[in-house]
């Protein structure tokens, strides 16, 4: 259970974050909408510990994340960047293994057990094949799914996401997605932020919107995902549908030509 | 899996190969003698070293030969062999942890540093192992300076260190510059000029005792820590999102390759290359993970530098300082690595 309470934070100069407050438990992949500048990043630095909050506070399972030690909060908290650009060309492996790390003694270099295991979860993401290449050699979807593999690997429960398609081609991004929201259903406490509203109406249970380093909106998609909150969100008028697919109905949205 | 059987075969024969060139190195200059003699002069020096005279063969060699296998060429093959793995391993260290394989061991300044400081003795004439010793302190001091100044900014943590880095390593150098200018141009001059070439050629056995411990006090503990290494090449937010302390790590693997570094240059001079060179070819041979890449750096330099310190001995009649020698085939063979893309195939 993440929980924040009254949280602020600024770089020195305006609050970029002021008062925020919500709290995350499983099996609700949440989805964190806002335009750029509105504190996304700032937010999962905060959540992460690599940024100082100024004001208010961030409990993990009811402990403050700043009494966690590094290798404690690993053990809770993985951290799912946006791309890899790596220095190097490490094996798909190699990479998934490095997420072992801070379960490891210092001295220690992970075994043929830590392989086995980070074999097995390549393979529950269908990528087992990928193991012995290199990662600079993997399309951009076959990196973002790596990560997930890396973030897997150091076995915590709460997987934390800056928008972990934000690079991706459309195809990629719903094979990544489509992942990300079975590890919400497989009991994982998933938060990813995204610049696209319809991937909250399909893959999110749970909408975080933010404006301007405050919460607009917080609550289940369907009930929090209106056409009034994402124009007021984005600031373009937005319209909200239904549409049929496949014997389902999917909420969409679309922008309006002035 | 296959891949690891094929890199065990190959660091197999990388070590016997170390082994052969350690061997060789001592048949090989002007004074000749026989590989068999050779082989009883060292069991022997073996023998009397680990049994404190008590225990030896009976000698059929004579003392001149004995004394240029024992007192010149095994301190000499041992020099080379400690400085090529302590350079090898330094390197491919500071590589990973600036996240660029362009990056040598001097890179915060440990040779300049040490360049200066014998530069320095030697004006003031102290003894030559003063001259060691004080090329060895001023390159730990100019890291020092450097990660202080590095830790004092409010830059990102490798940029400034870079940065850092070099400012006190061309401040070294101009202050080198500035003895060379006022020293005298009879002896003092040459020999500082001789000792920034790097040479092994004067290299003793109290030489090697002296960079011994500095040297396996930088590179054991880096052989320990190798896996972490490898998550020093993530930006760090990742590498301590995973748990990992990313600023101990950091200042552990500079603290260790600098203590490796400043030891190897105290004795050998400056010797380029070797650092940035072995590691592209260690990355070939053996991939990016740094628990294979590591040891395999350290055996492919230390062989390495026995190969062209072999070379210095026998090319010409005067010899060749090791520092030109190792450019002469470093160089060459890294643009060859450039237009290959070498490095950059997947192992």
């Amino acid at each position: 259970m993440l929980e924040v309470r009254g949280l602020s934070f600024s770089y020195g100069g305006a609050p970029v974050l002021g008062n925020v407050s919500f709290s995350l438990g499983p099996g609700e992949p949440t989805a964190l909408l806002g335009p750029n500048g509105a504190g996304k990043s700032t937010l999962f630095g905060c959540i992460l510990g690599f940024l100082k909050p100024r004001g208010g506070e961030i409990l993990l399972d009811g402990r403050p994340i700043s009494a966690y030690s590094k290798r404690e909060l690993a053990r809770e908290l993985a951290y799912i960047p946006q791309s890899h650009s790596p220095a190097f060309n490490y094996t798909v492996l190699d990479c998934v293994l490095m997420g072992m790390t801070g379960a490891l003694s210092p001295l220690a270099a992970p075994g043929r057990e830590q392989t086995d295991r980070a074999m097995e979860i390549l393979k529950s993401l269908g990528m087992e094949k990928l193991a012995p290449r290199g990662c600079r050699e993997c399309s951009g979807g076959e990196r973002q799914l790596m990560l997930l593999a890396r973030a897997l690997a150091q076995d915590a429960k709460i997987l934390v996401m800056d928008e972990p398609t934000a690079n991706l081609d459309y195809g990629n991004r719903c094979r990544v997605m489509e992942r990300v929201a079975r590890l919400g259903a497989d009991g994982y406490t998933v938060l990813f932020s995204t610049h696209e509203p319809n991937q909250a109406f399909r893959y999110a249970a749970r909408v975080l919107a933010l404006r301007n380093g405050g919460i607009l909106a917080d609550g289940p998609t369907d009930t929090v995902l209106t056409q009034q909150v994402l124009t007021a969100l984005y600031g373009v008028r937005v319209a909200v549908r239904e549409v049929e697919a496949g014997g389902r109905t999917y909420r969409v949205c679309v922008e309006e030509a002035d | 899996m296959e891949a690891e059987g094929r890199y065990r075969r190959l660091f197999w024969l990388l070590g016997i190969g170390a082994a052969v060139i350690f061997f060789g190195s001592f048949l090989v200059g002007r004074y000749a003698v026989a590989p068999g003699k050779t082989a009883c002069i060292l069991a022997d020096a073996l023998l009397r070293g680990v049994s404190g005279g008590r225990l030896g063969l009976s000698p059929f060699w004579q003392s001149a030969e004995r004394a240029v296998v024992v007192n010149v060429r095994l301190p000499r093959v041992f020099a080379a062999a400690l400085v090529g793995a302590a350079l090898s391993a330094a390197g491919v260290s500071y590589q990973g942890m600036f996240r660029n394989p362009m990056v040598s061991p001097d890179l915060l300044g440990a040779s300049t540093g040490a360049g200066f400081g014998a530069a320095l003795s030697i004006y003031f004439g102290f003894s030559y192992f003063g001259i060691t010793l004080a090329a060895f302190l001023f390159g730990l001091g100019a890291v020092l300076l450097a990660y202080l100044v590095s830790r004092a900014s409010r830059l990102e943590s490798a940029l400034s260190m870079v940065l850092a880095g070099v400012m006190i390593g061309s401040l070294f150098t101009s202050g080198t510059s500035l003895i060379k200018l006022v020293a005298d141009t009879e002896n003092q001059l040459p020999a500082i000029t001789y000792w920034l070439m790097g040479s092994l050629s004067s290299v003793g056995a109290r030489d090697v005792k002296f960079i011994f411990w500095p040297i396996a006090a930088g590179l054991v503990p880096l052989l320990l820590l190798r896996w972490r290494v490898n998550l020093l090449t993530l930006p760090e937010a990742e590498a301590a999102s995973m748990g990992v302390d990313t600023k101990r790590l950091r200042a552990a693997v500079i603290l260790c390759a600098t203590l490796m570094t400043a030891a190897s240059v105290s004795v050998s001079g400056m010797i380029g290359w070797v650092g940035l060179v072995i590691p592209h070819f260690a990355r070939m041979l053996f991939g990016y993970d740094y628990r294979r890449l590591l040891p395999a750096s350290a055996l492919m330099g230390a062989a390495f530098l026995m190969v062209v310190d072999d070379l210095a001995r026998v090319l010409t009649t005067s010899e060749i300082p090791l520092g030109i020698l190792t450019s002469f085939v470093g160089a060459p063979l890294f643009i060859w690595l450039i237009l290959t893309g070498g490095s950059e195939r997947h192992a």
